[in-house]
């Protein structure tokens, strides 16, 4: 099943992906021009993965990390579907990031990977944009690279684990203004999904509703205002976001 | 009299109430005051920066920070008063991150020094613990965010209870002994300036925390040690390892 949060007539809903279009938690049937998308998870706690592709970190000149390099986002950063992200005029250099987001469904200590699939309730799409005219050498990437406000578009859709039955052989992709600018795959991973849980369970607890955005592949090219980003991954669908003033 | 808002053990409920009436609960273990997300600010006692010395010039840091480096202490970190921090099995020793929390009052975004305050709504006492890391070059998530490693209240005291933020004793005592003297006075960033300089980049909301910075040579505790980390006029946030 395919869920997501909209803002429909005032209120915020559970939406549904049906055959016949997008129905409201309460039955209701609402055309997608007149609702808001929201992000379809509303992490307390989100981890983020650097150079976790083979190819991106060789494109970044550096060697892939012998353990997973992990930061953490906080709650102003994350934007639904069809949201405006923001370049400052002093940024020369701000791309996207198309990611596979994990939604862990069940506290989760010290999972081996054998298990750790079984802890995610779900999959949604990331674009964790970065705005490298702030990158500093101190907690690199910092958080006035990786959490500015309204730069993580997720969505549009959660889409329950059981209907992606391999995370591992997912096609990645990126658009700007309906050109293909990165391509790549899951399998790509250096440290694949149910790597990241075991190792992040067995140093801290997580928890239902946290995420964990899992890095890109290839292809990360500088974005201007008013590009049209479309991130999409196979089986989840396209998570659409412009960029403005 | 300052108010302080406080989660007593087993109530998620926020009591507003007189510091008189808490005192006699402060036996019992606390939950922690706040329910924002918690940010840390690296480097912004001027002891500590100047502890890196030439280090900040060379490889792998290259020039000195510019804007705040911040981190997040998640969820799973928060432990209130009196509650025991988790010694990993695999370590012997832990930091004790000495620091005040900002409590913020309501949404702040590009604020300005001069009107910063207007958007705290208190303070309350912050032990940053770590696993002992000497690189801060990649974030420290395995070494900052285990399960307890952000003991945090007892209370929040409302701002006007701290007659000048700027100016405020940090005292850190292991099992009694005095083994951390700071203050607020040798900050890089003063409190206002460093909201002013982080909320440039990105907004804090209502219940969010900022700790403004961990004084240099933190003390170092192990299994079965009270931390007693006090702050003039905010609280004495006590915690012991197990």
């Amino acid at each position: 099943m395919k869920t997501a949060r909209v803002a429909y007539e005032g209120a915020i809903h559970l939406a549904i992906a049906t055959d016949n279009g997008i129905e409201l938690e309460n039955g209701k049937q609402v055309f997608e021009e007149d609702m808001v998308w929201l992000p379809p998870v509303e992490p307390k706690t989100c981890f983020a993965l650097g150079l976790n592709y083979f190819d991106h970190a060789s494109e970044l000149s550096f060697h892939a990390p012998e353990e997973p390099l992990v930061f953490l986002k906080g709650t102003n950063t994350f934007i639904g579907h069809l949201g405006v992200t923001k370049r400052s005029a002093d940024v020369t250099n701000m791309h996207y990031e198309c990611e596979l987001a994990v939604v862990i469904g069940k506290q989760a200590d010290h999972v081996s990977k054998e298990h750790a699939l079984a802890y995610i309730s779900g999959y949604t799409i990331a674009n964790d944009y970065a705005f490298r005219d702030y990158l500093e050498n101190y907690y690199r990437p910092n958080l006035r690279v990786k959490n500015r406000d309204a730069s993580t578009p997720l969505g549009p859709w959660f889409v329950d684990a059981e209907d992606v039955p391999d995370p591992m052989n997912l096609k990645l992709r990126t658009y700007v203004n309906g050109e293909v600018v990165q391509e790549g795959s899951t399998k790509d991973m250096i440290f694949d999904v149910p790597t990241l849980i075991a190792y992040l369970s067995s140093f801290m607890t997580l928890n239902p509703g946290d995420v964990i955005l899992t890095g890109t592949p290839k292809g990360t090219v500088d974005t201007k205002v008013g590009d049209e980003v479309v991130t999409e991954i196979e089986g989840l669908g396209q998570l659409k976001n412009t960029i403005v003033e | 009299m300052p108010y302080v808002k406080s989660h007593f053990a087993g109530s998620a409920q926020a009591t507003m109430t007189k510091l008189q009436s808490i005192e006699a609960k402060l036996e019992k273990a606390f939950n922690p005051p706040v329910s924002g997300t918690v940010y840390g600010t690296l480097l912004n006692y001027k002891g500590s920066l100047e502890k890196m010395g030439d280090a900040l010039n060379e490889a792998p840091y290259k020039a000195p920070p510019k804007a705040p480096i911040l981190y997040i202490k998640p969820i799973n970190t928060l432990l209130g008063h009196k509650g025991e921090i988790p010694m990993p099995s695999n370590a012997a020793e832990l930091v004790m991150g000495a620091s005040i929390g900002l409590v913020i009052g309501k949404k702040a975004t590009k604020v300005k020094a001069e009107e910063a305050l207007d958007y705290v709504e208190g303070y309350t006492v912050v032990n940053d613990v770590s696993l002992p890391h000497e690189s801060v070059f990649r974030p420290a998530v395995k070494e900052k965010a285990r399960n307890g490693f952000c003991p945090i209240g007892p209370w929040v005291v409302e701002k006007e209870a701290v007659n000048h933020i700027g100016d405020v004793k940090i005292n850190v005592y292991i099992n009694g002994e005095l083994k951390q003297q700071n203050n607020t006075k040798n900050l890089i960033r003063t409190v206002p300036v460093l909201l002013q300089d982080v909320t440039e980049f990105m907004t804090l909301s209502e219940g969010d925390v900022l700790m403004i910075g961990i004084p240099e040579n933190p003390p170092i505790a192990s299994r079965n040690d009270t931390v007693r980390i006090e702050a003039e006029g905010i609280g004495v946030l006590e915690n012991t390892i197990k």
